[in-house]
């Protein structure tokens, strides 16, 4: 299995606190990585040192081959590199198919504008907003906001896809129905980095996982290995909200 | 680009120029001089949009590009003999790459800070022309009615500027619409929604920033410089006077921030409140408070404009007017 996305060393300090630091890691083709760790362990900030949205201190990212260290987001976009945010951001006047459209335009394949609209519409029937294509973004359901989000970073066909909380704050019906969209995309073969919270989807979904605790590595293997290991164990063990058998 | 002439809008900016072009029939001089006024705000207005309305950046100095065009129009004309056109369109392509400098430079603030700088950018142009002798320094420039003669004489002449500026009016309008309707003009519009979402979607948010702002100068310039050489006159308080800035903002906003057909509709509209307000006895100082109070409404009760309103009673006007 060849690298995808290589991490290494990857640090970054915000005033007295270290975020992340030395933090080592590979995404292969075609897998699909969980990144889990207590609220607080820096898993957001490894996405946007990785995307370009914070510079980090120290370290080294690969993509493709390319070094991608510190690069603006949209080089990073370019390169087929695509993203969620947990807290959903989408261009609120705009319809679902013109946020989808902003994706595919300036994505890994640059498509001109008509091709662009053919391949939004298609990664909004994927995640199934086929229905809403013409409503304004701000119209949608916090369901169907994290769907967009989902959609507009797959109108880009990224060969890499990181997902932050696509399951927070869904209800059941909706998580059974966004694992199964999260299945079916990398059936079509992107590889996902996702940050999940929800420890039953993420343990089915993960080929490997890789457990954060302030912001360094605690562990590192398949889900069953992880959950076994005792320093994860403790380390969660202090997070009273698993312990109470539910994510926030 | 085909399927772009194949929407009404496009059809009906033709209309529209041909309408102005022909409506003062070659004779009505009064006529004229108010379609001239109204040109001169759908010029700015729907220029001034393309940072506002799709890019989201409020640019409360975009009146800098008209005076800097009125004066390297008039210094190429007065001094250095060139004809009308030359001086224009130089001056045009000047201001338009001055502007992508700048843009490099300003763009990177936001909010507040952007339109703040705007400002500063104007007073700062309006500070070193003041002091540059080559351009008159405070007194300005004046040109020679010889320059006329070139063009058939003073009366025919402004004739002249009149469909060169109704030409520039058109341009402005068909830049607009070409810009929204094609990938540079998607990613401009999702900058203005949230730029950091779009910079993470790919959108290079710098270069088309800058871009837009440059864009956004080329017309104005040229109208500017047609302005000014028809008074044959001028100096930094008329080219750099921010009244007529804010007053762009204002017709941007009445007609309908980021859509094609709200500023010439709200140009047009306040050209003709202007037009009653100067001659109306009451009114007649107010003009400019007029505006101001008109802005606060629009502000707070339709923040879309016109277009907006119109748009939200009958949806599917969103098919034939852009």
């Amino acid at each position: 299995m060849s690298a995808l996305l290589e991490i290494d060393n990857l640090s970054k300090r915000f005033g007295g606190l270290q975020a992340v630091g030395g933090l080592s890691f590979a995404v292969g083709e075609g897998e699909i990585l969980g990144l889990i760790g207590p609220n607080g362990a820096g898993k957001s900030t490894v996405f946007n040192l990785i995307n370009g949205v914070f510079t980090p201190d120290a370290g080294r990212v690969g993509f493709r081959g390319t070094d991608i260290t510190g690069a603006a987001p949209f080089r990073v976009a370019r390169l087929g590199l695509a993203r969620t945010h947990q807290i959903v951001q989408p261009f609120a006047s705009m319809t679902v198919l013109e946020n989808c459209t902003v994706g595919a335009c300036f994505g890994r394949e640059n498509l001109p504008l008509p091709r662009a609209r053919e391949a939004a519409r298609e990664a909004a029937v994927l995640v199934g907003l086929e229905d809403r294509l013409d409503e304004p973004a701000l119209h949608l359901t916090i369901a169907g906001k994290k769907r967009l989000e989902l959609a507009r970073a797959l109108s880009a066909r990224p060969a890499l896809l990181m997902l932050d909380e696509v399951l927070a704050g869904l209800n059941p019906t909706e998580v059974a129905r966004m694992i199964e969209i999260v299945r079916s995309i990398r059936g079509h073969g992107v590889a996902i980095l996702m940050i999940e919270h929800l420890m039953q989807a993420i343990m089915s979904l993960s080929d490997r996982i890789v457990v954060l605790n302030s912001g360094r590595k605690l562990s590192e293997g398949a889900p069953a290995q992880v959950a076994r290991d005792p320093a994860v164990v403790e380390a969660y063990l202090g997070d009273p909200g698993l312990v109470q058998g539910g994510a926030r | 680009m085909a399927a772009a002439l194949r929407r009404p809008f496009f059809w009906i900016i033709g209309v529209a120029i041909l309408v102005f072009a022909a409506a003062p029939f070659g004779k009505d001089v009064e006529l004229r001089e108010s379609l001239l006024l109204a040109a001169v705000y759908i010029t700015l207005a729907s220029n001034l949009n393309m940072m506002l309305g799709y890019a989201g950046y409020v640019n409360f100095g975009s009146i800098v590009f008209f005076g800097l065009g009125g004066y390297f129009c008039v210094y190429f004309m007065g001094t250095l003999g060139w004809g009308l056109l030359p001086s224009v369109l130089v001056g045009g392509v000047a201001v338009s790459f001055l502007a992508l400098l700048f843009g490099l430079g300003i763009l990177r603030l936001r909010g507040i800070h952007f339109a703040l700088a705007t400002i500063g950018v104007n007073e700062a142009v309006m500070a070193f022309v003041t002091n540059f002798q080559p351009w008159g320094g405070s007194t300005g420039i004046y040109l020679s009615t010889e320059l006329f003669q070139p063009l058939g004489g003073p009366a025919q002449a402004l004739w002249t500027i009149y469909y060169l500026r109704v030409a520039v009016m058109g341009l402005s309008l068909y830049l607009s619409y070409f810009i929204k309707n094609s990938k540079f003009g998607v990613g401009l519009l999702a900058i203005g929604q949230n730029e950091d979402a779009a910079s993470v979607l790919g959108v290079p948010a710098p270069r088309y920033k800058a871009l837009a702002y440059s864009a956004s100068a080329l017309l104005p310039s040229i109208a500017g410089g047609l302005y000014f050489f028809k008074g044959a006159f001028i100096q930094p308080a008329d080219a750099f006077d921010l009244t007529l800035s804010t007053e762009a903002i204002v017709i941007t906003m009445l007609g309908g921030q980021g859509t094609i057909f709200g500023p010439a509709l709200g140009a047009y509209l306040y050209e003709e409140l202007r037009g009653w307000l100067l001659t109306s006895q009451t009114f007649a100082n107010f003009q400019l408070v007029v505006a101001g109070v008109l802005l606060l409404i629009i502000v707070l009760f339709a923040p879309g404009g016109l277009m907006g309103l119109f748009y939200r009673r009958w949806p599917r006007l969103r098919r034939i007017l852009e």
